[in-house]
């Protein structure tokens, strides 16, 4: 008996420790997240190309601004599909919606003298219309989005080419950059950012210069910076906001989250509004850097946006994932099709290594969700 | 009693759905911390009854009050701001979200203020723990999916999250159905605390074993219409029992299990 009691003191401390807790590792925790898998891949994606590309140039500083430049403007619309797929749909009408953009952005300004900020505006406004059709559509018949978007990539790209072709007789615009200067909300989609940081640092011999004492990287492309914050903008409102929270329900059980007052069909025609206007930022700074538009370009974008989420850890059947996996996810792309071209291997295998890719995030990633669910 | 204003009250509700009248007629009156019983067969009107009164469907006919006003629900989202919550039997859970987050879904708690508002997920998380410690559920981490708890426990969430919001009317549809001894346990003595407090419960199930101890009264539907609505001081288990195995089908059907014995002893005879 007073053994017993002599053993008393104990059990009370015991308890504080709730016995079911077992010591959970960061590690563990980290498995957890969504971007975890991306993570890796681009460390390893990474390390593969620091290793084989070395004395390339490709991680020179005007290296390093060339891949994240392609990561960049894949980037930009895999943010908006990423938060699209995590709130249960697809948008296969981004890439025609690229070419419509910015053939509604060159047309009125180099054919009709519009400013080009009120092209821009109309190229939104347009794309604000796409995404609100798209949204309804899928909303009012209860289709796939697959199938509803499908139809949207088919006519959104003929009436890039109609429309072009009956306005100017040409497919392709050009002549747009002599209407960039002084217009003030072209200056948001064009040249570069912080170069008065890359001049000093070239000037204080931090930075290599060229032939004419200018800085080899003379900026960064503003298509880094809208990256940059978009994903930064995406991941805030997923995590932080009760908007965020209906996206995940939303894609998670649309019946449930409208069940429980979540308003499941104006966050999903926001959603593919916003996929529509990713379209057209991209488009924007395309037009810009080109000087032109033409009817084919954002060919296989969609495509390429979504091989992005799926490698930064979103479900294919919403509910589950993160912007910044899918940010991780254009990194890869990026630093992988320049990595070939650095590498000097033949650019025909950067497909075969994607859709490898695509298929390892995908087994991965159910792979993930099984271990999520089972009991911790 | 009829001198109190029901909670929520249907007069002559009917739904129809083109040629198929789901709902005909049916009347009901639920006081505050009453357990209201609704039994019935499949296909009996049970599940349009309460997407009726959750604002799922808008009735066809009839009128429906809550604390003696009339009311019409265009969406749940009105159902809800009235006071009625329903805990459907997929529980209006995403497993792959967190407790957390589930029991916030469309109600979350904001913070700030402009373009930096955002959800207090540290009370948020503090208010889920709390308020599942309340009905004994010990949550061991806020942020674990609701794939990872029991059936009985996911109900709990949803139950809790439904009087956390404020509901004066709690619609539970086949909470016990799927659950073990101890788990339905768990669940019946949270109505009774719930009709404590002084909720109306609407309370479907086909168990009468967990139906009659925390029911006051038992409305029966069959085929769209009511059967009628009693009192637990006038019936027996027995009787329940009955009446939810539909009781004169029953005993046809005893008729009809003694006709395929005759006629199978009859081929017997045949083939000997």
């Amino acid at each position: 008996m007073s053994s017993n009691e002599n053993n008393q003191p104990a059990a009370p401390a015991a308890a504080d420790q709730d016995e079911r807790i077992q010591k959970v590792s960061f590690w563990k925790k980290a498995l957890n997240r969504p971007e975890l898998g991306a993570l890796a891949g681009a460390v390893l994606v990474l390390a593969f190309f620091i290793a084989a590309s070395s004395g390339t140039g490709m991680f020179t500083p005007a290296g390093i601004i060339n891949f994240l430049e392609v990561a960049a403007q894949l980037g930009i619309i895999a943010t908006a599909a990423a938060l699209l797929m995590i709130g249960g749909e697809f948008d296969l009408s981004i890439g025609s919606m690229i070419g419509l953009a910015g053939i509604l952005i060159a047309i009125p300004a180099v054919e009709y003298g519009w400013p080009l900020w009120a092209a821009i505006l109309l190229a939104f406004a347009c794309a604000g219309l796409v995404g609100w059709i798209n949204g309804n559509l899928v909303n009012k018949t209860g289709l796939p989005s697959f199938i509803v978007t499908l139809g949207f990539l088919f006519i959104l790209r003929g009436l890039a080419i109609g429309v072009s072709r009956l306005l100017t007789g040409r497919t392709q615009v050009g002549g747009v950059q002599e209407h960039i200067p002084g217009d003030w909300f072209a200056a948001l989609f064009s040249g570069e950012v912080a170069t008065g940081l890359f001049s000093w640092m070239a000037a204080n011999g931090w930075m290599a210069t060229n032939f004419a004492g200018n800085p080899v990287v003379s900026g960064i492309p503003v298509s880094i910076v809208w990256w940059l914050g978009l994903t930064a903008v995406a991941t805030w409102v997923l995590l932080c906001t009760p908007y965020g929270n209906w996206i995940f329900a939303s894609g998670g059980d649309a019946n449930a989250a409208r069940n429980s007052g979540v308003p499941v069909h104006r966050v999903k025609i926001s959603l593919f509004m916003f996929t529509a206007f990713s379209a057209t930022i991209f488009a924007c700074i395309q037009v810009m850097d080109t000087g032109s538009a033409d009817t084919i370009r954002g060919l296989l974008k969609e495509l390429e946006a979504i091989i992005a989420v799926v490698i930064g850890g979103a479900l294919l059947t919403g509910g589950y994932g993160s912007a910044i996996g899918a940010a991780l996810g254009a990194l890869i792309f990026g630093m992988v099709q320049m990595g070939i071209f650095y590498t000097g291997v033949n650019t025909d295998w950067f497909q075969v290594f994607m859709g490898v890719m695509l298929l390892v995030a995908v087994l991965f990633n159910n792979f993930m969700r099984k271990k999520a669910m089972e009991a911790k | 009693m009829s001198e109190r204003t029901p909670m929520i009250e249907m007069r002559n509700v009917s739904k129809h759905f083109g040629s198929v009248i789901a709902l005909s007629d049916i009347s009901m009156q639920v006081y505050s911390g009453e357990v209201m019983c609704l039994l019935g067969d499949n296909g009996a009107g049970k599940s349009t009854l309460i997407k009726t009164l959750s604002g799922v469907h808008k009735p066809t006919h009839g009128q429906m009050f809550v604390d003696g006003q009339e009311i019409r629900f265009k969406s749940p989202a009105f159902a809800l701001d009235a006071g009625i919550a329903t805990v459907f039997q997929d529980l209006a859970m995403i497993p792959l979200m967190s407790i957390t987050r589930n029991f916030f879904m469309g109600r979350e708690p904001t913070v700030g203020w402009g373009p930096l508002k955002r959800v207090d997920w540290k009370y948020a998380d503090r208010i889920a723990m709390e308020e599942m410690a309340k009905i004994g559920i010990d949550v061991r981490d806020p942020s674990q999916p609701v794939g990872t708890l029991s059936g009985g426990e996911r109900q709990c969430v949803a139950i809790a999250r439904a009087v956390y919001f404020g509901a004066k009317v709690l619609i539970l549809d086949e909470p016990t159905s799927a659950l073990g001894v101890k788990q339905a346990s768990v669940v019946l003595r949270y109505i009774a605390k719930a009709r404590a407090d002084g909720l109306s419960v609407i309370f479907i199930t086909h168990n009468v074993h967990h139906a009659f101890p925390v029911a006051n009264a038992f409305t029966l539907l069959s085929r769209g219409g009511s059967l009628g609505t009693f009192r637990k001081e006038d019936v027996t288990r027995e009787e329940v029992l009955n009446m939810m195995a539909g009781g004169a089908e029953l005993e046809n059907l005893d008729a009809e299990l003694a006709e395929f014995q005759r006629s199978d002893q009859q081929k017997k005879s045949q083939v000997a």
